[in-house]
């Protein structure tokens, strides 16, 4: 029995990661948009696409490279759009955002009903996907007893997520470019004085968020084994997402420890019950608690991190001043 | 071979919409001269620069840098032009470091941010005789340091052509004195120094030559040696200006505010005003001086009660006013005016229409849910007339007037409310000549109707002029109380330095408080 327990605990911190992964995609790529000065609020689309069409074209492709890549690119395309409606033609970005989110679920149920009348690829048939999207685990490490094989033992995504999150924080804060970007975000008058290019800029940096976004919708497809049914696969962790930044403070490396701070909350509601099977003496409440009070706590904890951030004084927030409005060099 | 000129600008039209910002306007700079560029506000000073800066691109018209003709698309063609732009509004990113600041501009930087950019930034500073400290960040640094930051950045750009929009606006007179030496000195070097200014003094004293607009026209361009202030303000103005401030005899009346002892603290919490007292008399206008920063700010908003007081007393007709809220000390009368360095962000709100400001302070006179257009668009009607308010209209928001008309609608709203004491400070900031006229002529009027004001000012042969008596500040202490008339200029200096004390100047009185004070003689033995 006692190597039972020890499984669903391996398996409660292995779930933390693997179902949570792509709420550190979203964030991260929505920290690199923000970070530009602009308050792209489709994630949640931008994943869809994202994840609609890498999954179809990696399949077809069979290959977990191509699926990345398409996902990137599909992004990035979303990303293209949103620039273009706020950075050149200046419409206000919250609502071109919403109407990102919109758009973007629209193209995936069209997309995939559209498939599925056709004949939907099933994930199982396609053998370098599935062997990509396995369990690589990393030596040494993997071997930990307890925490080894849940921290240490994940596919490929997971590791690259991870990676992204750290090159992009090494990016925004160690580089030139980065220095640039965040100048653009904090004042794009300033940027523009110095000769800094602000329309290039923030098109770079708004499609390669978005990309890194897509990516984070492919994972989730990946992770329904690519069953698509009535509920959008993506399921409202482009939104979780959004507030992660704000909970991240703007750091794609705390990104990291938002990510599993939700996730663990995340993953309570889905396996408490078996937690509170496996040691019924101290965790037997949690089968009572309702799952509703798992899904209301993330965003409890947001709203405390608002609190607290707010607190805190200005100038320790990674709130890029700019962000949310549209620059103009001429405007007077 | 040298060009004669190192900027030259032949017949540039700028449009906004069919308004014309810019005239067929021609200038020049020589290398190595300081060329001072002089109009009122809304003379097209600004937007002409910014055509040189890459902000804006002139419609009509031909720009030469060293004799060749040039087109300026954006900031990066005008860098690399060596023209260096110090804007009125600091171009700044507050959360960096100065190095940074630098170095965000900075081409070939390479890929990583190293640490030695610092130390080089330093050593660059150092080597166009600035010191600063590289890592400073740019909300810890004073208004002049970042001043500072502009000119070592736009040098380190290897500008040769270097254009201060207002570049004294916001600076006391021991840093203008600095900056001027700073400017002279990079004459020396052989750059070209265009400084747009409204301040006769400083034009007088720092230029070559003077290039003078009027409403968006050329006027002409003189030698500063072959000119004098009067002829200058003529042509900027376009007609015969007084240049004096008539000081109106007043009948004063018993003290109607009277601060005792009062210590107030920052938003820092380090003590700004520092056991201050004085009294203002009905009929009279008291002058607060200071360098920026040594607590007026405080104090004005301690009066109106928007700020706590640590101790002591404010009495207004004989009632104490400590700890009222704002509200009920403005039914009492008393009125205050904040003009702030970035003048929009105290006092109105800047999208909302002249209307609706005014509405802002009597909203809570209005009956039921609605709120009273009518007699709020009465009363901007009115102020326009009044101060001659120019405006399309009384539905414009207020952050599309002129600095000069913000300021008047400011002032005259404050007025409306028939108070007995007005606080108003820096009510002529970055306002040209005409404007700040008006505005003297809008105090004098309301002294002469008994009103008693707190002027709060930067410049002092204005204050020796409008004011009756001045109080001087130095780091949130009374430096002394002094008749206008008394006075000159440089004793305020010495006291606003603090070098020189005339508290103890009357043996029988301290200072600040009046001999037929409204405390009551009860209150004062309590007091001892």
């Amino acid at each position: 029995m006692e190597l039972d327990k020890l499984g669903v605990v391996t398996s409660f911190v292995h779930n933390i990661v693997v179902y949570n992964i792509p709420l550190l995609y979203g964030t991260v790529g929505e920290i690199v948009v923000e970070k530009s000065g602009s308050l792209n609020l489709g994630v949640e689309g931008i994943m869809a696409v994202g994840a609609i069409f890498g999954y179809i074209c990696g399949c077809y492709a069979n290959s977990l490279g191509v699926g990345i890549a398409v996902a990137f690119l599909a992004g990035a395309l979303c990303g293209l759009l949103f620039a273009a409606l706020t950075v050149s033609l200046q419409a206000n970005q919250n609502i071109t955002g919403l109407t990102l989110t919109t758009f973007g679920l629209g193209v995936y149920f069209f997309v995939g009903n559209g498939l599925k009348a056709k004949g939907w690829p099933v994930m199982g048939d396609y053998a370098n996907i599935k062997a990509g999207f396995s369990d690589l685990p990393i030596p040494v490490l993997s071997d930990i007893p307890l925490i080894g094989q849940g921290l240490f033992s994940h596919n490929l995504l997971v590791y690259l997520g991870i990676f992204i999150a750290f090159v992009m924080w090494w990016y925004l804060n160690r580089t030139t470019p980065g220095l640039k970007l965040r100048a653009v975000g904090e004042n794009p008058g300033a940027a523009d004085s110095v000769g800094i290019n602000v329309k290039r800029m923030k098109y770079l940096h708004i499609c390669l968020g978005c990309g890194i976004m897509g990516i984070g919708g492919y994972y989730m497809g990946l992770n329904m084994s690519g069953s698509f049914n009535s509920s959008c696969w993506i399921n409202g962790y482009g939104w979780i997402a959004v507030a992660l930044v704000i909970f991240a403070n703007w750091n794609p490396a705390f990104a990291i420890i938002g990510t599993f701070v939700f996730g663990f909350f995340n993953t309570l509601r889905v396996s408490g019950s078996s937690l509170a099977a496996a040691f019924p003496g101290v965790l037997g409440w949690l089968a009572a608690v309702p799952t509703q009070l798992y899904q209301a706590l993330p965003f409890l904890i947001t709203a405390i991190v608002l609190v607290a951030s707010s607190v805190r004084n200005k100038q320790g927030s990674g709130l890029p001043a700019s962000l949310g409005l549209n620059y103009f060099r001429e405007e007077r | 071979m040298a060009q004669e000129y190192a900027i030259e600008l032949k017949g540039i039209t700028k449009t906004f919409g069919s308004v014309v910002a810019n005239n067929n306007i021609d200038l020049n700079v020589r290398p190595g001269e300081i060329l001072a560029l002089l109009g009122e506000n809304g003379s097209g000073k600004t937007t002409l620069m910014n055509m040189l800066s890459g902000i804006y691109k002139p419609d009509r018209g031909q720009i030469f840098v060293d004799g060749k003709e040039v087109t300026i698309d954006s900031p990066e063609d005008s860098k690399r032009l060596g023209i260096g732009m110090v804007h009125q509004h600091f171009k700044l990113v507050d959360v960096f470091s100065a190095a940074d600041n630098i170095w965000m501009g900075r081409e070939k930087s390479g890929m990583l941010l190293k640490k030695e950019r610092y130390a080089e930034i330093e050593e660059m500073a150092k080597k166009f005789g600035f010191d600063i400290d590289p890592k400073k960040k740019v909300y810890n640094m004073a208004v002049s340091e970042k001043q500072t930051l502009e000119i070592i950045k736009v040098l380190y750009y290897g500008a040769k052509v270097i254009i201060l929009d207002e570049p004294t606006a916001v600076l006391t007179v021991q840093e203008i004195n600095k900056l001027f030496q700073i400017l002279r000195r990079m004459k020396e070097e052989g750059h070209s120094i265009i400084i747009i200014t409204h301040k006769l003094n400083e034009v007088m004293e720092i230029s070559d030559r003077v290039a003078i607009l009027r409403k968006g026209e050329y006027i002409t361009t003189v030698n500063t040696s072959q000119t004098n202030e009067q002829a200058l303000t003529e042509w900027m103005v376009g007609h015969k200006v007084d240049l004096n401030i008539q000081r109106a005899p007043m009948y004063k009346t018993r003290p109607l505010l009277e601060v005792r002892d009062v210590t107030i603290r920052s938003d820092e919490g380090a003590v700004a005003i520092d056991n201050v007292s004085f009294y203002i008399r009905g009929g009279e206008i008291l002058g607060v001086a200071g360098i920026a920063g040594c607590g007026q700010k405080e104090l004005c908003e301690a009066i109106a009660g928007l700020r706590p007081i640590e101790k002591g007393e404010m009495i207004h007709k004989g009632e104490n006013i400590v700890g009222l809220p704002p509200r009920a000390i403005l039914e009492k009368g008393i009125s205050m005016s904040f003009i702030p360095e970035d003048r929009l962000g105290m006092g109105l709100a800047p999208s909302m229409s002249i209307t609706d400001n005014m509405i802002l302070k009597k909203y809570a006179n209005s009956r039921g849910p609605f709120v009273d257009r009518k007699t709020g668009r009465k009363d901007a009607e009115q102020v326009i007339r009044d101060l001659g308010v120019v405006t399309p209209s009384t539905e414009t928001p207020v952050r599309r007037l002129s600095g000069g008309n913000v300021q008047k609608v400011l002032l005259g709203r404050e007025i409306k409310a028939g108070p007995n004491v007005i606080i108003t400070a820096y009510p002529v900031r970055g306002l040209d000549i005409n404007s700040s006229y008006a505005i003297y002529n809008i105090l004098n009027d309301q002294k002469q109707d008994g009103v008693g004001i707190l002027f709060v000012g930067e410049d002092l042969d204005v204050m020796i002029d409008l004011c009756d008596k001045i109080l001087v500040l130095c780091h949130g202490k009374v430096m002394g109380v002094v008749h206008a008339h008394k006075t000159t200029k440089e004793e305020l200096g010495l006291m606003m330095t603090g070098a020189l004390d005339l508290t103890h100047k009357y043996e029988d009185k301290p200072a600040g408080f009046a001999r037929d004070s409204r405390f009551c003689t009860e209150n004062r033995k309590e007091e001892a």
